[in-house]
């Protein structure tokens, strides 16, 4: 595979209306691609032409230009230059398809965005195949001033499906944890964003430490462990590890563990009644479900070694695990009964921090097997582990919900890697802060 | 966290002074190499009450104080106190039996690997030190446990002398 790095570089552009928390906004680069089979240029994907929308003058957001950013960060497409555009229209009578076929583009994007006596939007695009002259989708959508970004990523999920047939996952959202050292104190600030990094938000903001979030599967929740003050009767100001459970649009949280040791790593089940923790009530780090409705706790590793960061099969079936019963953690899979335990991992001498794909045929892990602590994939029809990232402090690594990206942390920033190793992207906020944890969204309707 | 720099500090130039003194190397670096020398100080900031064996130095150790040095520190991926933080144990566990408060077993782990497993392995290192003072005579209900995992590194740095010094167990007194 031969190598192209640094081929392009792009960042995001700032959006006014969401002044709040643009300071904390996540810059996405593109790092470095591979060439993938078949690919026309050798680049870093298909070529595709969007022409700015036409319509009203100066709509409050660029919808090409999102929806530009948003393909070109799938690392899927390689969108021409507005300057390179051999024309531009907005309506279909307006395309002169001999003009694109000399061109040799063999997909184009129009659009128009018009504005209503209300004050709302209508937003329409089309998308063409060249080469027959023919329409492949048009859309029209109703939008406000608040979701016409959403919209703009709609339209970009719609030309993903119509030409890879994967559905896209620009209208998703990530959570992540940003930490900035005040003085001698840290804080931290856990973040709700787009996919693509624009309107960041705050969820919680904290002198402790915010950790491990994680999505309900319905996408509405986030749950996530952080340290609450205790008062106890001996007069030492005491401190016990939480678990909260967040809603991420009303900001109403509930903490549904807490006490001595760890109270930790928390994993829902895939129906959303449940929820993994890690929890250590005899000194002893194990796993166990609390049932979210009845408050009941099983427990369900029993094992002296440390048996920690469950994971759910899609299916509702499984469980993986870390553990280091045989004297270095590897990830072990259980039933969700805590029985059959089967270790998995062979390969490496640290594999931790398993998640499934979204349809539970491989995972991603933290890896070491020689070249320090990587992202990588397991296959768990084969078993065999292929490692994604190229650097040696990685962590926590989340799929995207359509299985094709994997977001993780490296040291201040995030990166994010397409599962054939083929793309590679760097998400960083300003310096001096650092930006972990990062947990991508299922998909929402 | 926030009463940790004060003392902290005190102990690193300590342990500095005590290393620069008897090696040529003149780093702070609480491996095996400096365990004796590290160790012998502790026990030394403590032993002036029981069975003082003469370990003690200048401007330390007031009679019943408690002990200056609070840090034990551990090994890669390993929870199992080390030889050289046994004398540091002893010296609190003889301070808690004459004088019984509340203390808090904080553990840590070094940068590398999961966070979580990190919390763990930070968890696992303060019930270590827990048993260790529990041997030692100290009341089992006066230690609390609590990790931070790798939140809380002494050492921002990236490579084996920070790490080292990250991977440890303080002792919290009220």
């Amino acid at each position: 595979m031969r190598h192209l790095s640094l081929i392009l570089f792009l960042l995001l552009f700032c959006y006014p209306f969401l002044a709040s928390n643009t300071y904390a906004e996540i810059e996405i680069e593109i790092v470095g691609t591979e060439e993938g089979g078949g690919d026309a240029e050798g680049s870093s994907g298909q070529p595709i032409a969007i022409v700015p929308f036409g319509g009203i003058e100066r709509p409050p957001q660029d919808i090409a230009q999102i929806v530009t950013n948003d393909l070109y960060h799938s690392g899927r497409f390689a969108p021409m230059p507005v300057a390179t555009l051999p024309e531009q229209p907005s309506q279909a009578s307006q395309v002169h398809f001999p003009v694109w076929q000399q061109a040799g583009i063999p997909h184009l994007v129009i659009g128009r965005v018009q504005s209503s006596a209300t004050g709302d939007y209508t937003v329409e695009f089309q998308l063409f195949d060249i080469n027959t002259g023919s329409q492949i989708l048009g859309l029209s959508y109703n939008a406000n001033l608040n979701n016409l970004r959403q919209v703009a990523h709609q339209i970009s999920d719609q030309i993903y499906k119509a030409l890879t047939g994967e559905r896209g996952v620009f209208g998703t959202q990530i959570v992540y944890v940003v930490v900035q050292k005040m003085g001698k104190q840290k804080q931290y600030v856990l973040y709700l964003a787009d996919a693509d990094g624009a309107n960041p938000r705050t969820m919680l903001r904290s002198s402790e430490p915010i950790l491990s979030p994680t999505w309900s599967p319905d996408g509405q929740r986030v749950a996530y462990v952080t340290y609450d003050p205790i008062l106890s009767a001996k007069g030492l100001r005491d401190k016990q590890m939480a678990v909260y459970v967040q809603d991420i649009r009303t900001g109403k949280r509930n903490r549904v563990s807490i006490g001595r040791g760890i109270h930790g790593a928390p994993a829902w089940s895939p129906d959303g009644t449940k929820m993994a923790l890690t929890i250590s009530q005899n000194g002893n780090p194990d796993v166990h479900i609390l049932d979210l409705q009845t408050g009941n706790l099983t427990q369900l590793t029993n094992d002296k070694a440390v048996d920690t960061e469950p994971d759910w099969s899609p299916d509702g079936q499984s469980m993986v695990f870390t553990s280091d019963r045989s004297g270095q953690p590897q990830i072990y899979r259980m039933s969700t009964a805590g029985s059959n335990i089967q270790r998995v991992t062979f390969q490496g001498s640290y594999n931790a921090r398993a998640r499934f794909s979204p349809d539970g045929r491989k995972i991603t892990l933290l890896h070491n097997g020689g070249g320090g602590y990587q992202i990588a994939v397991m296959d768990l029809d084969n078993n065999r582990i292929n490692v994604l990232s190229r650097t040696s402090l990685d962590e926590s690594p989340s799929f995207a919900p359509n299985g094709s990206m994997i977001i993780y942390g490296t040291g201040a920033s995030l990166a994010a890697v397409s599962i054939d190793g083929r793309v590679h992207q760097r998400l960083s906020v300003e310096l001096g802060k650092e930006v972990r944890e990062p947990a991508w969204s299922p998909f929402t309707e | 966290m926030k009463k940790l720099p004060r003392y902290l500090i005190l102990t690193l130039m300590a342990m500095t002074l005590a290393v620069a003194g008897c090696s040529s190397k003149g780093k702070t670096k609480p491996g095996d190499e400096v365990g004796g020398p590290g160790s012998g100080l502790a026990a030394g900031g403590a032993g002036t009450e029981e069975g003082g064996d003469g370990t003690g130095r200048p401007g330390e150790g007031a009679v019943g104080a408690i002990p200056t040095e609070r840090v034990v520190y551990f090994d890669y991926d390993k929870s199992d106190v080390r030889n050289d933080a046994r004398a540091v144990l002893e010296a609190h566990a003889a301070y808690l039996q004459s004088h019984p408060v509340s203390i808090r077993l904080e553990g840590h782990a070094d940068e590398r690997g999961s966070r979580e497993y990190n919390l763990a392995l930070g968890e696992r290192r303060a019930e270590s030190v827990k048993r260790a003072l529990v041997i030692m005579g100290v009341t089992e209900s006066l230690m609390n446990t609590l990790s931070y995992g790798e939140e809380h590194p002494i050492d921002p740095g990236h490579n084996e002398t920070s790490w080292q010094i990250n991977r440890r167990v303080e002792i919290i007194y009220p």
